[in-house]
């Protein structure tokens, strides 16, 4: 049963070589059943691990290489049900881009697919993964993957832009990743997370840690998209096809979370907590809390509809890190809960937008105001989509955002519960304007927003269809149902919280790999509490009358149209930092890794 | 200064990411990432380092003999071929850009699109 | 806006290049990088997996799962390419039959030169690959070095052969992906075989060539992947070249 693990990687791997092998001989339908198969399979062997895993760790080491003499030689999976949890919902989410993208006629199998496979092997390896350098290749796995992806339809003029700022700070990133493993296996001379825990439990802190801890975690801020290494995100998502997107936007901005939660909880919690554990914790708060409303004032006043869903990712990934950074296992918890049920609901609303882009062929608001009427089952799919992360009791982003609002109060942190109300209303209000727009037609025609869909969009299929084919259609409800579902049971809180409780123990990390007595117990949560309720409620009408104030303004009064404006000028400064150059992203990166690393060494050095 | 390997691995670094952010040609840009790429193996390479220490290749010379490390020369080889065909791919972007815009330039290519 | 990029990424780079020193000067001196695991691995390459080349043993044994990542990432590079190179190579398509004769030549003595070094050069590669276990080199050296063999060609100027290498793409491609497939076979043959993924699982006691396991067989698929991979890369990019010496 524990073979699973490499399996889930290995499996997808040589399917796409043997696709490779067959190029020319394969077609179309073959490869997308086989893709299809593929990734099912994959998803079933990830969720049959969680459950073998339950409460506690699975190791499997490669070529049969065990730890000698408190050394580890091999390389690991260490599979805990937050990283299994993770990949399973990774595969989910690949088996419905793969059903979804069978329609889309610019893809060439069998390439597509082999990119596809490989995107999740990585991804999934991540997950599983308890060696950092492991850890390293998979994530360059991912990357390139997703810059081939990306770059996919490259007829497009600014699918070479975005594909071309996509790989260069990716790569950045890969190399403060690579210089950061440089200085871990210097200082503690392994690879393998568990034994660094092991080792610096014993050397505790110094400057070489601290600057090594912050190389890593801004290669997964840059690979995550937090504020100010998020502006590849917005040029990237707005040329990539929408099964792709969907993955992007759906998987791999929580992958880079995931990466750092990891990373810290097993090797470095040892080094850092407890002296440096809070101002760990106020420096990931802040910068998650930044993005948050950054990404949803941004969502706000963008016109093309992916890249404003693109900021409103970037907004959900702000929440995502500051769950996380909590550095608690109610914070965890919450997120895990949050990540699936806004997963879901993110990967539904990109559904929704590449159905629009087949049927009428452009993706900006005003390009496609009022014609969206007659697809009436995308209309109610997207107008939920908008409602539900905007929190709506009690449906899965419900759930996590109230996790996440109790882990903060118990931080003691109170602020933060209307903060995320506003942060939330500010995002489901730009989802449903946007709606509104284009399905009902409501508003005006020439609003305020900048035409960024005046870039060359095209259909990315080069025909326009008549009617939804069922195979963007199912895929469509089945996320959907995702999203409601995941909050509908609340079981689920008290497993996330039951994982969590595994995932931030450091010695049961440890001792899973080096033996040692560890009992691990199941843990759970509290039902969310009446305020919970009456927070996301709020924040439900405060995006509902949001959109209404940007759709209306001009029929409500001189005021509104005043406040609606200012608003724009407001944030032109910060629309004209998001340039389209690549030099300019990487200034803005060096400084945020500058900071990151000058904040670190005087809180944690 | 027995540092030193290692600053020559950070100077390396910053060059490489100043030539990234202040690039005119895209083609400089990748060279200056392959410059970054470099700076990672140089220091990578300098901490395996061991005083009178062979190769790791045990070719006539006793298993007791004093070696420099082979795992980071194992992360280092692996990772040079596959660096470079990354930066083949990025190669193929620019010239898919030079073909479709006729320049080269990140800033010509940018108020091309606006 | 230049100068805006101009302070923040000076500024930027200044202080990551200031943490990063620092970082540095923590390290331990240059010249005593023992570590236990560099040690318990080198000294467990001969007894336990007859391969005299610790590297190649850390490479393809000890931490087989970290290449297998690796080749798959220089394989979907070179998919990436083709994507790219081949959709521009499909709008400009007829002119082929005039390539051969547009493109410059080279003097005869670099062409003597060339042809004479192809033979000698692939040979070499194919004993780096064989003896990947045994001295320095492996399938990642080899496979770069027919690469260079192929470049000696342009090098020459021989367009003509250079056609038939980039009309043999399909090959290449097959061979790239074999070389794909055939390390993740070997992975699950350690794991059909002996019990676990990537683990040696052939007899390595056999003396010569084939001592170290499944470390020769690795190289060879690895080198049969990179050879394929970068001389499609190699191809690609030369058809571009060939296509703009047209114009």
């Amino acid at each position: 049963m524990s073979q699973l693990a490499p399996l889930a990687v290995a499996v997808p791997l040589v399917v796409a070589a043997v696709l490779g092998i067959g190029h020319a001989v394969l077609g179309r339908i073959v490869a997308d059943i086989v893709a299809v198969l593929t990734a099912a399979l994959t998803l079933v062997m990830t969720i049959l691990l969680l459950i073998h895993v339950g409460p506690g760790y699975s190791v499997y080491w490669f070529g049969g290489w065990h730890p000698r003499a408190g050394v580890a030689i091999g390389v690991a999976f260490q599979v805990g049900a937050i990283g299994a949890g993770l990949a399973a919902f990774v595969s989910l989410l690949m088996v419905l881009a793969l059903v979804y993208s069978t329609r889309f006629i610019g893809v060439q199998a069998p390439r597509y697919h082999m990119l596809m496979l490989t995107f999740m092997a990585g991804m999934v390896g991540f997950c599983l993964s308890g060696d950092l350098f492991n850890m390293f290749v998979l994530f360059e796995l991912m990357s390139v993957s997703a810059v081939a992806l990306i770059g996919y339809r490259i007829q497009q003029q600014s699918a070479l832009e975005g594909a071309l700022n996509f790989a260069v700070i990716n790569m950045i990133g890969a190399f403060l990743f690579l210089i950061g493993i440089g200085l871990v296996y210097a200082r503690t001379g392994a690879l393998n997370l568990a034994q660094i825990g092991a080792t610096l439990a014993h050397a505790g802190n110094d400057r070489v840690i601290v600057i090594a801890f912050t190389l890593i975690v801004s290669a997964f801020l840059i690979k995550a998209a937090v504020v100010p290494f998020h502006f590849w995100l917005s040029d990237a998502y707005a040329v990539a096809l929408a099964p792709v997107c969907l993955l992007l936007a759906g998987a791999m901005s929580e992958i880079g979370l995931y990466g750092i939660a990891r990373v810290y909880f097993s090797a470095f919690a040892p080094a850092i907590a407890p002296q440096g554990t809070s101002a760990l914790r106020t420096i990931l708060v802040a910068a998650g809390l930044i993005t948050a409303l950054g990404g949803a004032a941004m969502a706000l006043v963008e016109d093309h509809l992916k890249r404003m869903l693109a900021f409103v990712t970037i907004s959900f990934v702000g929440v995502f890190l500051f769950g996380a950074g909590l550095l608690s296992e109610d914070g965890v918890a919450g997120t895990s809960i949050y990540v699936l049920g806004d997963g879901f609901a993110k990967a539904l609303l990109f559904a929704c937008v590449g159905i629009l882009q087949n049927r009428l062929g452009a993706v900006g608001q005003r390009r496609l105001h009022g014609r969206g009427r007659p697809l009436c089952v995308i209309a109610a799919s997207f107008f939920a989509g908008g409602l539900l992360i905007s929190a709506l009791p009690p449906f899965g982003p419900f759930l996590g955002k109230s996790m996440i609002d109790d882990a903060a109060l118990k931080q003691g942190l109170d602020f933060v519960p209307p903060l995320l109300m506003i942060i939330s209303a500010l995002s489901g209000a730009a989802v449903l304007r946007a709606g509104a727009r284009v399905f009902l037609g409501w508003g005006e025609s020439h609003d305020e927003e900048r035409d960024s869909a005046d870039e060359e969009t095209s259909a990315e299929t080069e025909q326009l269809y008549d009617h939804t084919p069922a195979v963007m259609l199912i895929p469509t409800i089945a996320l959907l149902a995702g999203a409601i579902g995941v909050g509908a049971w609340y079981g689920m809180a008290d497993l996330a919280t039951t994982a969590a409780h595994t995932f931030v123990d450091v010695s049961a990390y440890r001792a899973a790999v080096f033996g040692g007595a560890r009992q691990l117990g199941a843990a759970s949560s509290a039902a969310p509490a009446w305020f919970d309720y009456v927070y996301c409620a709020g924040a439900v009408v405060l995006a509902v009358l949001i959109a209404a104030l940007g759709l209306f303004s001009r029929r409500i009064g001189a005021a509104a149209e005043r406040l609606v404006r200012a608003a724009h000028v407001g944030m032109e400064p910060i629309r004209r930092l998001h340039t389209g150059r690549v030099g300019d992203y990487a200034a803005a990166l060096a400084l945020g890794v500058g900071i990151l690393a000058a904040l670190m060494t005087l809180t944690l050095g | 200064m027995s540092v030193y390997p290692y600053l020559i691995a950070v100077w390396l670094f910053g060059v490489g990411l100043w030539g990234v952010i202040n690039s005119r040609n895209y083609l400089h840009l990748i060279m200056c990432l392959m410059v970054v790429q470099a700076s990672t193996y140089v220091l990578l390479l300098s901490i395996g380092y061991v005083n009178h220490g062979t190769a790791p290749i045990y070719q006539g010379i006793s298993t007791k003999a004093l070696v420099v490390d082979p795992i980071v020369q194992a992360l280092t080889l692996t990772d040079v071929v596959v660096e470079a065909t990354v930066v083949a791919l990025l190669l193929g972007l620019v010239v898919q850009a030079s073909k479709r815009f006729g320049s080269i330039d990140p800033d010509a290519i940018v108020r091309m699109r606006d | 806006m230049r100068r805006g990029r101009l302070i923040v990424g000076g500024l930027g780079v200044l202080l990551v290049v200031a943490a990063f020193a620092w970082a540095c000067t923590g390290l331990h001196a240059f010249g005593h990088g023992t570590t236990r695991y560099g040690e318990m691995v080198a000294r467990a390459t001969v007894p336990q997996r007859a391969a005299t080349n610790a590297v190649a043993a850390v490479t393809f044994d000890f931490r087989g799962v970290d290449t297998l990542g690796e080749e798959f990432i220089l394989f979907i590079a070179v998919i990436g390419v083709s994507i790219l190179l081949r959709s521009l190579r499909s709008e400009t398509s007829e002119e082929e039959t005039h390539i051969a004769a547009a493109g410059p030549r080279g003097s005869e003595f670099s062409r003597w030169l060339a042809a004479g070094l192809v033979g000698p050069v692939a040979v070499l590669a194919a004993y780096i690959v064989a003896h990947g276990a045994l001295t320095p080199g492996g399938g990642f050296q080899g496979g770069a070095i027919l690469m260079a063999a192929v470049a000696a060609i342009f090098v020459g100027g021989e367009y003509v052969v250079l056609l038939t290498i980039r009309t043999s793409a399909t090959w290449l491609d097959i061979a790239d992906a074999l070389g794909a497939a055939g390390l993740v076979v070997l992975g699950f043959g350690g794991l059909i075989a002996a019990g676990t993924f990537f683990q040696n699982f052939i007899d390595k006691r056999t003396s010569g060539l084939l001592t170290g396991g499944i470390i020769p067989l690795a190289n060879i698929a690895v080198g049969l992947e990179v050879a394929g991979a970068l001389l499609t890369v190699v191809a690609e990019l030369l058809d571009q070249r060939l296509l703009s010496t047209r114009t």
